[in-house]
């Protein structure tokens, strides 16, 4: 049986470098298989997160030979001979080898106010096929953080500070668009959300491993709402007078 | 307080935040109670991401005539009379607010064209009854869960691992472990404490269940005296994937049958008119998963020891629409476009119908103090759950969990008292790799506990084979005294591996325990030697606990079903 060459960062916070393991190559092999046999059989200590291995929990988020990857969807038998890479997604800071800090996900995803029905309107509720089916896009999110990993603003510009990333943008449209929410959250978007660093580079949904389009579906149309209620002088004035969230197409 | 530990103090500790957890944390702090969840991952990565088809409830929107007593009656005829019915009763007359709140709290399912919650078939479910989003309804579920969790007064603490529960004299007092991150040592002191840890499917190797499902919860209840009910029940779901080896185990969602796949076999012939003539695909999963089992054991399996699952004939635009993690799944891992071609799948393990006993209706255990919901808890579900089942399960019991956990800890005047003596002993036994001259490799006694499994108490079992693997199991229990775990206590999945194996041991012998003696055939429990279903055994449950340092299988009778309810259960004509 052939032989994979992996090469993987091990390390914390502090210090670290690739090391090199031979792993026998099985039929079908994905490259979290590869990962779990080193842990099972050459070295134990060897740290990674992983759940479903069905790309469905979004665990096993990697940087496979420089592209941010779900390891349990990456096919060995892709790679040829070449040795495989695999380092820790870079955005955020290393704990050990694979696992990295990402907590600020939950710290913002906690600022982002929650699902707002009317208190009046207790269902069933009446919500028809075409009123929901463009949300299921945005709620197929698997929460793998590889968009926040490749977003300019939180990659080369330090900007966790100014900008939610895309991961909360497609959030943030999913409850903005939802047919029985009834909170506007336009300031947010232009406040601690950041929106407007947001330069449509596209690289999020480049790397969605569930094809969702961040930023034609999601961030584009929320920069729209935005733009509408703090510059079109008609809603700045309603506003002003306290209305409530207006229903709009998009 | 001793320095070597932070402590944390709660009304109520979760253990566990998959789909009952959430639940059960949401419920007890709207009661008002501080509380406390721990998961041994980050939060909304929990096992019920993954469950796929949807969730039961008798919302009649498709078909008018289902109501609560049919899904009562489905339910009970599905667990082959060893649920309890008290459990089934509040089960299917609760799920369907429990799915018109998830809606409430955000959650989005497919729709009838009249704008209602749209629902499918699924096996044995007598109406269109599976409420759904494509087949990702467990990751809408768990999402909309974690969001209202986390907007309400539930503290969250992730990748903790708990490894005991303390006791103050027979009740419960809180839970002890280590934080994943740097070993650090973690005490939580509590009034009351709900499992919520799900199953144990990592026993086998064949499975469905992610590195998580290894049954701490389960075991720390036997560990601290409660009872365990029905261990012998354990679901091989009919469908997983089989080919390539790496996507071994991985499942194929039951909405593949309920949304019209057909199986064959090596000849192309639809062999479930041989078993299930009037249900064929939709049957229940004890009795798939035997077809598919006796069909490769008559030579007439597919290249890789199973059956085909064929939905190409729905077209692709269907299939993408209604399964897309499936078509992209197949796609990927295993180069088939499920829309042209059919998929190879097996029996695989998937779900545990037993687990702690507990009171119908509160999730009390046998310890004071101790509750447990969802898949770590035993009665709903007797010897074989109906698929869409579990996510209802999770949200009725979970809530009701939590609300008589918040009740108990309210009854509380002062919280039970800690002693240092539990968290040391514990302490000691989780360091034990680190020091002395251990030789055992966690992750070698695992793959020989799951190789056990597997061989003597697989999908058809015999009485010899069971008593045999029980002693193989005894065995690795002992070399399991001797594990070693190099490294640091910072983030290492070996040393976190010796734990995990040594409650995985103690669930295996109660399996084959509760299997040996269980002599007769219902549901998932098949013995060759035993083959028929033995009326005597449908009025019994077995129970498991520790006695004197060993394990003790007890019967206990099943609760007797009142008329009015047996009369719902009578077969139909």
């Amino acid at each position: 049986m052939a032989d994979a060459t992996f090469q993987v960062f091990r390390g914390d916070a502090k210090r670290g470098d690739l090391v090199t393991y031979k792993v026998p190559i099985t039929e079908g092999m994905v490259v979290l298989d590869g990962i779990h046999y080193i842990q099972g059989h050459l070295d134990g200590t060897l740290a990674c997160r992983w759940n479903c291995k069905a790309a469905k929990c979004g665990s096993c988020s990697a940087e496979v030979n420089g592209r941010p990857r779900l390891m349990c969807k990456t096919r060995v038998d892709e790679f040829g001979d070449l040795p495989i890479t695999v380092r820790p997604i870079k955005v955020f800071p290393v704990i050990k080898d694979l696992v990295t800090d990402v907590s600020w996900n939950y710290k913002v995803n906690r600022e982002i106010p929650p699902f707002t029905p009317s208190p009046d309107d207790p269902g069933p509720w009446k919500m028809y096929p075409e009123d929901v089916e463009r949300l299921f896009e945005f709620r197929k999110c698997i929460e793998c953080f590889l968009c926040q990993d490749v977003c300019h603003v939180l990659r080369e510009h330090e900007g966790q500070s100014r900008y939610m990333g895309p991961r909360f943008m497609v959030r943030i449209a999913a409850l903005e668009m939802h047919p029985k929410d009834t909170r506007s959250r336009t300031d947010l978007l232009k406040g601690a959300g950041g929106i407007g660093f947001c330069n449509v580079t596209k690289c999020c949904e480049e790397v969605c491993p569930e094809h969702i389009h961040i930023t034609d579906n999601a961030i584009i149309p929320l920069k729209e709402r935005m733009a509408d209620d703090f510059f079109d002088p008609w809603r700045a004035l309603l506003r002003l007078f306290g209305s409530k969230k207006e229903p709009r197409g998009t | 307080m001793a320095d070597w530990y932070d402590t944390v103090e709660h009304d109520v500790l979760v253990i566990g935040a998959g789909g009952a957890g959430l639940r059960a944390a949401i419920a007890a702090a709207e009661s008002g109670c501080s509380v406390g969840l721990v998961c041994k991952s980050l939060l909304g990565k929990a096992h019920t991401v993954m469950a796929e088809g949807g969730i039961a409830a008798a919302l009649g929107n498709v078909d008018p005539k289902d109501d609560w007593r049919v899904h009562f009656a489905d339910t009970m005829r599905g667990g082959q009379m060893i649920s309890d019915y008290r459990m089934v009763e509040f089960f299917a007359k609760e799920a369907p607010e429990r799915v018109y709140e998830l809606e409430r709290w955000g959650g989005l399912f497919d729709r009838t064209p009249d704008g209602k919650i749209l629902q499918r078939p699924f096996g044995a479910h007598t109406y269109r009854r599976l409420c759904h989003v494509g087949d990702r309804t467990g990751l809408e579920m768990i999402r909309t869960l974690q969001d209202k969790a986390v907007h309400s007064a539930v503290q969250v603490h992730m990748e903790i691992t708990l490894t005991r529960l303390l006791k103050d004299a027979e009740r419960i007092a809180g839970a002890f472990g280590y934080r994943r991150e740097d070993g650090r040592y973690v005490l939580f002191r509590a009034k009351a404490v709900i499992l919520a840890t799900g199953g144990w499917g990592k026993v086998y190797k064949v499975t469905s269940n992610s590195w998580e499902c290894t049954g701490d919860g389960c075991a720390m209840a036997y560990e601290a005296g409660a009872e365990l009910m029905d261990m012998e029940m354990v679901q091989f779901h009919p469908t997983g994937m089989v080919w390539p080896p790496g996507v071994r185990g991985i499942l194929v969602t039951e909405a593949v049958r309920g949304e019209g796949g057909i199986l064959r076999n090596a000849n192309g012939e639809r062999f479930m008119e041989r078993y299930d003539q009037k249900k064929m695909e939709l049957s229940s999963r004890d009795v798939v998963a035997r077809s598919i089992y006796k069909e490769v054991q008559a030579g007439r399996g597919s290249p890789h020891g199973g059956a085909f699952l064929d939905i190409s004939q729905r077209g692709a635009e269907f299939i993408k629409k209604k399964l897309p993690s499936m078509y992209e799944q197949f796609l990927k891992l295993a180069d088939i476009d499920i829309t042209k071609s059919p998929m190879e799948v097996a029996p695989t393990i998937h779900y545990v119908m037993g687990g702690v006993r507990v009171e119908a209706g509160a999730g009390a255990s046998t310890v004071p103090g101790l509750y447990a919901a969802g898949e770590v808890a035993a009665g709903l579900h007797g010897a074989n759950r109906l698929g869409g089942n579990s996510l209802s399960d999770l949200l009725v019991f979970g809530k009701r969990t939590g609300e008589h956990a918040a009740a108990y800890a309210k009854g509380l005047v002062a919280t039970p008292r800690v002693d240092d003596r539990q968290a040391g002993e514990e302490r000691a036994l989780l360091q034990r790799p680190f020091e002395g001259g251990g030789k055992e490799n966690p992750f070698a006694i695992h793959e020989a506990l799951q190789e056990v499994m597997g061989t003597y108490a697989g999908i058809a079992r015999t009485g010899d084979q069971l008593a045999r693997g029980l002693e193989k199991i005894l065995e690795l229990q002992k070399r399991s005294g001797d594990l070693h775990a190099p490294g640091s206590m910072l983030f290492n999945p070996g040393w976190h591996a010796c734990r995990d194996v040594r409650f995985m041991l103690t669930l295996c012998e109660a399996i084959f325990r509760s299997a040996f003696e269980r002599k007769e055939s219902r549901g998932a429990h098949w013995r060759l030697d035993f083959p028929d279903p033995d009326s005597t055994w449908a009025a019994r449950n077995l129970i498991v606990r520790r006695s004197d340092g060993g394990m003790q299988v007890s019967v206990r009778p099943v609760p007797q079903v009142p008329a009015e309810l047996a009369q719902l259960v009578q077969p139909r004509a």
